[in-house]
């Protein structure tokens, strides 16, 4: 695979966000490691998934039920469909191992949902870890971290 | 002209056998009287005592819609004070939680209060000299609420000076705490793992009438909980079952399991799912757990906490309890159409940490506003609070399995898909909304 820079890295998070707003769901799952999570802390600065809940803290296997849900006959919350927008700021490498292939890249959004009459925005950072994997860019952990993790929300059915 | 003020006997009018009326959810003078009657006359959550370990530690919350804070007091005993100042009406304690030291001090004109509310000081005291301020309402402090219960650190309050006693009110419900907090070794709980925090555009008791409607499950999250089933399915065989789908995959049972595990309904509104069998019941081992339980309880009696292993617990009017995974959920009121939804969680103190791990997940998986159960849950509720404004019907139905013969029975155990716990929700509605009035 060609060497890994900063523009690969920065188009790697503008296609990723692309998928989602497209609700390209089985392409966006494909970007992930089998071992990979998608975790969105409660806390600010949150440092542990496993003994303080989290808003997601999802698994490949967790991510596909959401998907496949998404897509249900009787998924009634989303008759209607949601619809989403990523609005990113120029992703910023936080770290880089060309040797090891895996590099953290950290991205300020805002990411709307919107559903019927109804439209949210919230506020962001997220920060991907990659590895490059097989020739390619893949997701070993997915990290979002909303300025506002300890409000109190509606709904927030899709993914940021 | 007021439809339901003063006016006692139209409320109970709402309040049908086996039908309630539509009122009651969306009617906005009937949320105001329940905030002023039903949430002062009855026993209300207000926190757990291991949020508040050290004198002066506070948290700040609400009783209905009522803002209050509760304080650990100089003598170590756990108070609630309505959080305004008497001065100028500012609340004295600000944000979430903290440590006020030996007293309050209201940030605005510094007049300042024991933890038990009483008057401490006022900056330039002397320009209160002969102006009557003694009989002022101001000069007796920050209010404290008259009743306050402390159970196995659970702490309720009544607003209402008068009115049954703790004991009265929860009877033999307290049998669920009492589960909970005999699943820790060292018989104790704290608050651990955070507050998911879910906004409701419905009523509140849409929230409460769900937690024993037994029929919901296998329609309403079918979409959720059946997609983990058919997902998890796929996986090559021989993987091990994830704790994922070992908590979504019950919600998925027949008819027939829900109807066999059976509810029981005590008085005064508070019942719970889950008597001889409930979607907990199946969950593996924790490794060390059952070694810790023998040895803190004994063989026998070990066995008789874990193998009560009840569904969703409801103490009337907005709590619900979950024994075996250590969920507390708090419905609280803000709008006739709107409710705050706290789903806290416990540590199992002395426990292994592995309880905790999968209280947590479950809390994440199934109450999170990102909760896909969740997002099944609010769309029903907020579709029945724009279905409930037609006028093209009146009332609720809550026949199912009714029975003339139950009115004024207690402590029943009956077929887990029957609708008489609901139905005495509203009786224990109709009653504490009144009391007072």
């Amino acid at each position: 695979m060609t060497a890994i820079t900063e523009k690969t890295l920065a188009d790697f998070v503008y296609a990723e966000a692309r998928m989602l707003d497209e609700q390209r769901f089985e392409e966006w799952l494909a970007l992930f490691r089998d071992d990979a999570y998608y975790w969105m802390p409660l806390a600010h600065d949150q440092q542990d998934p496993r003994l303080h809940t989290s808003l997601l803290y999802e698994d490949t296997l967790l991510l596909k039920v959401r998907i496949e849900r998404l897509a249900g006959q009787r998924t009634f919350s989303q008759q209607p469909k949601s619809r989403c927008h990523h609005l990113l700021q120029a992703p910023r490498i936080e770290s880089s191992d060309a040797a090891r292939g895996e590099h953290v890249v950290r991205t300020a959004f805002h990411y709307t949902e919107a559903r019927l009459d109804a439209q949210t925005l919230f506020a962001g950072w997220a920060t991907h870890h990659l590895v490059e994997t097989g020739g390619a860019l893949r997701i070993r952990l997915k990290r979002v971290d909303l300025l506002n993790c300890d409000a109190a929300f509606g709904n927030i059915q899709l993914f940021m | 002209m007021n439809k339901y003020r003063d006016n006692p006997d139209a409320i109970r009018a709402l309040v049908r056998d086996n039908e309630v009326h539509k009122d009651t959810y969306i009617d906005a003078e009937l949320f105001e009287l329940e905030m002023e009657h039903l949430f002062a006359n009855a026993w209300i959550y207000v926190g757990h005592a291991s949020q508040v370990p050290h004198k002066g530690d506070y948290y700040t919350t609400t009783v209905g819609t009522e803002d209050v804070v509760m304080v650990r007091h100089s003598d170590d005993s756990v108070r609630v004070l309505y959080n305004r100042c008497p001065h100028k009406g500012v609340m004295v304690a600000g944000g979430v939680c903290g440590n006020t030291g030996k007293f309050f001090r209201c940030p605005y004109h510094a007049w300042t209060f024991k933890t038990d509310g009483s008057p401490l000081s006022i900056p330039l005291k002397k320009g209160y000299e002969n102006t009557g301020f003694e009989s002022c309402e101001a000069s007796h402090g920050m209010a404290a609420v008259p009743n306050v219960k402390v159970y196995r650190d659970f702490v309720f309050c009544r607003l209402n000076p008068g009115g049954p006693s703790f004991e009265a009110y929860f009877g033999a419900s307290l049998s669920t705490i009492d589960n909970m907090v005999d699943r820790s070794p060292d018989g104790r709980l704290e608050v651990a793992g955070g507050v998911l925090r879910y906004l409701h555009n419905c009523n509140w008791k849409m929230l409460v009438d769900n937690q024993t409607d037994t029929c919901h499950p296998m329609v309403a999250h079918e979409s959720s909980a059946g997609t983990a089933v058919r997902v998890w399915n796929e996986a090559p065989q021989g993987t091990p079952k994830p704790m994922a789908v070992e908590l979504f995959a019950p919600f998925m049972s027949p008819y027939e399991f829900f109807e066999n595990m059976g509810i029981r309904v005590w008085e005064n509104g508070h019942g719970h799912t889950g008597v001889s069998d409930s979607i907990h019941a199946a969950y593996s081992e924790v490794p060390g757990y059952w070694e810790q339980m023998v040895a803190a309880h004994g063989e026998a009696r070990a066995k008789q906490i874990l193998g009560d292993t009840r569904h969703n617990t409801v103490y009337f009017p907005n709590i619900m309890v979950k024994g075996p995974i250590q969920t507390l959920r708090l419905f609280k009121p803000i709008a006739v159409d709107k409710t705050l939804v706290e789903s806290w969680t416990f540590r199992l103190v002395g426990a292994p940490d592995m309880l905790l791990e999968r209280t947590v997940m479950y809390n994440r998986l199934i109450n999170a506003p990102t909760s896909v159960v969740g997002h099944d849950d609010l769309e029903m509720y907020e579709r029945a609070q724009q279905g409930l404004r037609s006028r093209g019907r009146d009332w609720i139905n809550v026949a199912r399995l009714y029975d003339p013969a139950e009115k004024g029975r207690t402590n029943i155990v009956t077929n887990g898909t029957n609708e008489m716990q609901m139905r005495e929700q509203m009786r224990a509605w109709a009653r504490f909304i009144t009391e007072s009035m």
